[in-house]
């Protein structure tokens, strides 16, 4: 008889192979730290809004300042305790994740998408069109964006929609300013060259043979700049000038908190640490991204 | 050019390519060539000659800060000059090109079945049309299992399999010349030949005229009808392939067929050509070619040679061209050996 040694064959499927990529690098478990976590955040902003109920605009007077895990008086426990009007944190750290859920994904999709635009045709046409836009990128970059979404979010009625034009009016410069880097060097690459002496028009060459080599690197700053927008909302939520008392926000429960850091440090802390955590971790889930996107950029 | 029975296609006199700067660059220099209808003529020189800016030149895709001055005449029309609308239509469906690296010039991310139609898709053709006609196309072109392939990812294929894909593209838009950029030197050797024998026949079926643009006096001497010789961006020779590699009329000509290895050699390495290539940045006075070359007189040094014909359709830019009439070559030509 004879033995056969099994050789080590690389998984076919490559979503298999990346994460083994990732996990071998970074070691182990720890590395799907970031994906699992964030995946939990989605979950509960998706789900946890459906299973309890909670209404932002009623107070309950007789249980404000509740520690943590007391039971009140209708039976119920106040896991994270209850606010200085007597409503439930933990029901605020719920609803607030859906808010900055939604606020993050929008505003990023739509950065990402003018931006890209910007960042292309940047790229791609170069001369004048070029000149003219990385000047409007500087003079943005130049700028401090969160000052600039606090004049707009101040100027308006607070609103979700408000809200998610403030925080991308800054938010797509850095997406066109890596897309407009990295069209410069695609559009190099002989299939882009290959396409042009085919006549093929400027349209499909850009929407088919540039930007699909954009989406990895688009993609990982995509996760970055997420976790700053997240917390931008949670900046001009603070301040007063973000969303409607009547939505719930991590930026306004922890403000409603400031004034009883000494005796209730519940209210603010809680909503902060979700803030805080879900930042980090989208942080290095981007760092994952991009890190796997330069090694597998030099094809 | 010797018979006037095939009137060229593409016609290209007194041709400057200039490149923009604090001191300009004449990239070529006052080129002369022609490519007869259904067949090859072959552009041959070293690195840094400017064959491949001569191919940019004939698309119409020269780089940033180049410019072409002169004669460029394809099937009738004057090229240079035009609307870059109106040169965008000769583009892939009257002209094509062939390019050096096949897995470079296909895009990774798309299927090959879609690039290869992409001329096709452009006229308008779709669905079962379309599909048919690449499959069709990619059956022309030798590739086996074509239904297969055109599902696969260029990287997929081997190399020998891509750059038939690649000819099978620059084919789809049924050109009347293709331009093909040293479609053989990323190759193997065992597949270079295949190559070459595809574009053989392909011309000979379709009689599409080409522009077969190359380094190596071997691979031109399987394919070319017309053989032009470029050195440091000017025309150093011209002639019928076989004549010109029987009897070279320029001492550069001579000088890099004595420079291939032949097989009955004691060594297959190749005898080098004294000195370096003159590059066009910093050409030499006179004869770009005359410190290396091993004729050259005081007159090299001062005057340019014109390029005048020496024997019917025979060019050549030397001043001694008529001394070396009847002389062959060093080496024995493909049909001596």
């Amino acid at each position: 008889m004879t033995t056969t040694i099994p050789l080590p064959v690389q998984d076919p499927r490559p979503w298999r192979r990346s994460l083994a990529g990732v996990s071998g690098r970074l070691g182990g478990a720890l590395a799907v730290l970031p994906l699992i976590v964030v995946g939990i955040y989605v979950l509960v902003a998706i789900v946890g809004p459906m299973l309890i109920a909670y209404d932002p605009v009623a107070t309950n007077l007789a249980e404000r300042l509740r520690p943590p895990g007391s039971v009140l008086a209708d039976g119920s426990t106040a896991i994270l305790g209850t606010d200085g009007t007597g409503r439930d944190v933990f029901a605020q750290v719920v609803y607030g994740a859906r808010t900055s859920m939604i606020i993050g994904a929008a505003t990023v999709v739509i950065c990402a998408a003018f931006g890209m635009l910007v960042g292309l045709a940047a790229g791609y046409w170069g001369g004048a069109v070029d000149i003219v836009l990385s000047r409007v990128i500087d003079v943005l970059i130049a700028f401090p964006g969160i000052v600039l979404a606090i004049v707009v979010a101040g100027l308006f009625e607070r609103g979700l929609l408000v809200v998610i034009v403030a925080l991308s009016l800054s938010g797509w410069v850095s997406f066109a300013r890596l897309t407009r880097a990295s069209t410069l060097s695609i559009k190099e690459r002989d299939w882009v060259a290959a396409a042009r002496v085919m006549g093929v028009s400027t349209i499909s060459i850009q929407a088919r043979h540039i930007a699909p080599f954009l989406v990895a690197p688009v993609a990982a700053l995509l996760a970055l700049e997420f976790g700053l927008i997240v917390l931008g909302e949670a900046g001009l939520s603070f301040l007063g000038i973000g969303l409607p008392p009547s939505t719930v926000s991590w930026g306004q429960t922890i403000a409603a908190g400031k004034e009883y850091l000494s005796t209730a440090w519940w209210i603010s802390a809680f909503p902060g640490m979700a803030l805080a955590l879900l930042v980090i971790m989208v942080g290095l889930l981007g760092d994952q991204l991009n890190s796997r996107y330069q090694r597998g950029g030099a094809r | 050019m010797t018979d006037g029975a095939t009137p060229p296609v593409l016609t290209i006199r007194d041709l400057d390519v200039v490149l923009d700067g604090p001191e300009p660059v004449r990239i070529l220099d006052g080129v002369r060539l022609d490519v007869r209808a259904g067949r090859t003529t072959a552009l041959i020189g070293e690195s840094g000659s400017g064959k491949s800016v001569l191919g940019s030149t004939v698309i119409g895709l020269l780089p940033d800060g180049m410019r072409a001055e002169g004669h460029l005449e394809f099937a009738g029309e004057q090229l240079l000059g035009l609307s870059e609308r109106r040169r965008a239509s000769f583009r892939g469906s009257r002209i094509a090109m062939i390019f050096q690296d096949p897995l470079a010039a296909l895009n990774p991310s798309q299927r090959v079945g879609r690039q290869v139609g992409e001329v096709l898709r452009r006229r308008g053709v779709r669905g079962e049309r379309l599909r048919g006609a690449v499959l069709s196309l990619l059956e022309r072109v030798g590739i086996p299992r074509p239904a297969e392939r055109a599902r696969a990812f260029p990287h997929q294929l081997s190399g020998g399999l891509r750059q038939r894909a690649v000819i099978a593209m620059a084919l789809s838009g049924e050109p009347e010349l293709i331009i093909a950029d040293e479609p053989t030197t990323a190759l193997d050797v065992t597949v270079q030949k295949r190559i070459l024998d595809l574009l053989a026949e392909l011309q000979r079926e379709s009689g599409v005229s080409m522009l077969f643009i190359s380094h190596d006096l071997r691979v031109v001497s399987h394919i070319a009808d017309d053989l032009v010789v470029l050195y440091a961006g000017r025309v150093a020779e011209i002639g019928p392939a076989r004549e010109v590699l029987r009897v070279p009329l320029h001492p550069y000509t001579r000088a890099l067929a004595a420079s291939v290895p032949s097989v009955h050699a004691a060594s297959a390495i190749a005898e080098p050509i004294p000195g370096s290539a003159a590059s066009p940045a910093n050409r030499p006075s006179g004869c770009a070619f005359h410190p290396r070359c091993p004729l050259a007189q005081e007159i090299c040094r001062a005057a340019v040679p014109e390029l005048s014909e020496i024997e019917p359709g025979r060019f050549s830019a030397c001043h001694f061209a008529e001394q070396l009439r009847g002389v062959p070559a060093a080496i024995p030509t493909e049909e001596a050996r």
